[in-house]
């Protein structure tokens, strides 16, 4: 505390803060309330007369059976997809940490679907699990619709979360590899001296002393299977939110609305409920889950 | 030493904003071109642009594509917002209501006359201007590259399965269904999704409304109908023949869409854009014998018109007057009849206007493979003059409406949704897009 560093006038230290504050402004204050002043007027798309409207366009989205079933749909979407990325992840970190022989290049390799941008890999996944053409073709010809994400809309949401859960994990991996490399090497040669097996070490040690970890990536996946770009363009290059609005996850909904319907009003508003969504999903994992875990 | 730096960077700074105008001033005016088109048929338009540049010394028009329809109106509005919109702009067919509500451009008539060029405006094919005019019949934009759905089927395939006659009405299109497949032909007719052919182009060619006010140019107040039409009829005509496995979907989430579905010989008979016929006479193998038709009626039908698709080039408000006169030479150069005999042979889209169309006709182009045939294309979009329910279709959010329908067809072939009930649910749906759109312009009127 006595080593903290103090500046002696106020100018300094705000001319610091100066250009962070401005990108904070112009990138995330004046978007917001642009959307803030959208979803209260009706607005022709090439601007003009903006008519406020009050709270008209956000009942217009709360009367619509559809808005809630794409708020189910992006639940289950994001639940899915933030359960299967940390799991895989974490499987692969754990592999990838007891540093058998050979393992090197597997840290690199699991890393790189990261790389790839969601949509590209969405357009990838169609063909590869496409029922009539793709790998499940001749399982299709065995057992019809076994697998068909153009006719179920569980498998399409399957299909979603499986190009989701292939782009992330790499993601997860790193945060998850570096929280293991933490865990100190004596615990686990202890354990190991005890008799304990790699299943038995990970259940009782690393899993647990993870749980920080664990707990930033629930919160930073929720939020991108939630609001993240790949989600929606994976949906759109999968799917297309489809089949009968079954992968209809709320980010698509907002974008077609926005850029296809040029109906900006009513999907400012939508924004703003996912907005409101999102701070009280991050509240309830602060306030109940963060309980569980331990920093030291 | 660091004193010389900046200096040198000012002195440059200064040289260049000293040198700037003094080169430029004799330099061209330029203005700018935004479409939608891509790939191929991009690339055509860029050699389109190149041609202009190369023609004249006086303007040099820069071409950009947006890389789709949609993007293109979106790019624009985005850009008319910030002030820096482009001189000229391709929107497509279902953009239209958008732009003529905008008051963001300026009128193809009143740009033509302002810079001294006269065009005969009756010489665009009715069934053509009369999608992209006002009610009173005034166009407001360029058509520019237009199409329309025709039926395509393979004559191999016919000839081995039997059929001897040609598939002019739906009766005869299930009687040649039948044949392929008990000549073993799996997929006898492809479908996908897409309204453009099965709902609004059916529409058309059997005389049957879309929407009130005579398909929304009377009004923005038009209302949905296509649950009561004989649309009703036909989509359950496909969902019997697809339950038959008569009519099989093909998209592109099920593996393969229905172009290369045909191209492939999967399937036998597709319908789709004439703008098609160059891609699907390419891509199939050589020696095997196809042929596009216009799109079957239901027996006993008077066939009307069908509507155009593609889109329309829009000079946008707020420009420079001397942008204006390069997009007035251009959009001349453009309907000059070499262009237009160039731009359909490239690429598949049809002549926009009657001595475009004679002209190519004279030259002989229709007369022989690969092109022979595009002109039933033609003979389509004029077969009668357009009336009000194939005009065209003015009405609000239309790209959301054909989400909707689209999204009901997906749930009544692929999860097996009662035809009347779904459409009913989509008619209202698209309505209350109707509503909001009608609250969104209160005040205006169409013209």
């Amino acid at each position: 505390m006595d080593k903290r560093a103090a500046f002696r006038s106020w100018w300094l230290p705000s001319l610091f803060a100066l250009p962070q504050i401005i990108l904070i402004l112009l990138f995330f204050y004046w978007p917001a309330v642009a959307v803030l002043r959208w979803a209260f007027t009706l607005e022709p798309p090439f601007g003009g007369a903006a008519e406020f409207v009050g709270l008209a366009n956000f009942q217009e989205v709360f009367a619509d059976p559809l808005y809630w079933n794409s708020v189910g749909v992006s639940l289950a979407f994001a639940l899915c997809g933030t359960l299967a990325t940390i799991f895989i992840g974490l499987v692969l970190a754990l592999a990838v940490d007891r540093q058998l022989p050979g393992s090197a290049p597997f840290r690199f390799l699991y890393i790189l679907p990261y790389a790839i941008a969601g949509p590209a890999a969405g357009m990838a996944f169609r063909f590869i699990l496409s029922p009539e053409r793709g790998l499940m073709a001749s399982v299709n010809a065995a057992f019809p619709d076994f697998w068909n994400p153009a006719k179920y809309g569980s498998h399409a949401l399957i299909l979603v979360i499986v190009v989701f859960a292939w782009k992330w994990a790499g993601y997860t991996f790193i945060f998850l590899l570096a929280g293991l490399q933490s865990v100190p090497r004596s615990l686990i040669e202890a354990a190991a001296m005890d008799g304990c097996g790699p299943i038995r070490r990970a259940v009782d040690i690393q899993i647990p002393l993870l749980a920080p970890t664990l707990f930033f990536l629930l919160v930073i996946m929720m939020t991108e299977g939630f609001v993240g770009a790949d989600t929606y363009g994976i949906v759109a290059r999968t799917t297309d939110g489809g089949p009968n609005h079954g992968t209809d996850v709320m980010v698509y909904r907002i974008v077609e609305e926005a850029f296809r319907g040029l109906n900006y009003s009513g999907a400012s508003a939508q924004s703003l409920v996912l907005i409101g969504l999102i701070m009280i999903f991050t509240f309830i994992q602060f306030r109940f889950i963060e309980r569980q875990v331990h920093y030291k | 030493m660091r004193v010389s730096v900046t200096t040198s960077v000012f002195l440059g700074l200064m040289a260049s904003v000293a040198l700037g105008p003094s080169a430029t001033a004799a330099e061209k005016t330029k203005f700018e071109f935004w479409y939608g088109l891509s790939g191929d048929l991009g690339e055509r338009v860029q050699d389109a642009c190149k041609k202009f540049n190369d023609s004249q010394s006086e303007f040099e028009i820069v071409c950009t594509s947006q890389n789709g329809y949609d993007t293109t109106l979106q790019n624009t509005i985005a850009a008319y917002r910030a002030k820096k919109q482009p001189a000229i702009t391709q929107i497509y067919d279902a953009g239209t209501l958008d732009m003529m509500l905008s008051g963001a451009f300026v009128p193809a008539k009143k740009l033509m006359a302002d810079n001294g060029y006269t065009i005969d405006w009756n010489n665009y094919f009715g069934g053509i201007a009369n999608y992209y005019a006002t009610a009173k019949g005034e166009l407001n934009s360029f058509p520019f590259n237009s199409s329309t759905a025709m039926f395509y089927y393979n004559i191999d395939a016919f000839q081995k399965a039997g059929i001897d006659f040609k598939p002019d009405t739906w009766e005869q299109v299930e009687e040649a269904a039948r044949k392929l497949k008990t000549a073993g032909y799996e997929c006898p007719l492809a479908f996908n999704f897409d309204t453009w052919p099965l709902m609004e182009q059916f529409s058309a060619i059997h005389n049957q409304p879309i929407a009130t006010a005579a398909n929304g140019y009377n009004g923005l107040d038009a209302e949905l109908v296509v649950n009561k039409t004989k649309f009703v009829d036909h989509v359950k005509f496909f969902k019997k023949m697809a339950d038959e496995k008569l009519f099989v979907v093909k998209t592109k989430q099920l593996g393969m869409d229905t172009v290369p579905a045909f191209t492939s010989q999967t399937c036998q008979m597709i319908q789709t854009s004439i703008a098609d016929h160059g891609t699907i006479g390419k891509t199939l193998p050589e020696g095997v014998k196809w042929e596009v038709a216009m799109l079957p009626v239901w027996k006993g039908t008077e066939r009307q018109n069908s509507l155009v698709g593609g889109a329309s080039l829009w000079v946008l408000a707020g420009r420079p007057e001397a942008e204006y006169k390069g997009a007035a030479a251009f959009l001349n150069y453009l309907a000059t009849p070499e262009m237009a005999e160039w731009w359909s042979t490239v690429t598949g889209y049809i002549p926009v206007t009657e001595t475009g169309f004679d002209a190519m006709k004279a030259n002989g182009f229709y007369d022989k493979a690969p092109y022979q045939g595009r002109e039933l294309a033609i003979e389509s979009l004029s077969f009668t003059p357009t009336s009000e329910n194939t005009r065209g279709i003015r009405l609000g959010g239309f790209t959301q409406i054909r989400k909707e329908f689209a999204t009901a067809l997906e749930a009544i072939f692929m999860q097996n949704a009662d035809v009347q009930a779904e459409l009913d649910k989509t008619v209202e749906r698209g309505n209350a897009v109707l509503r909001r759109f009608e609250k969104t312009y209160a005040g205006q009127t169409l013209n």
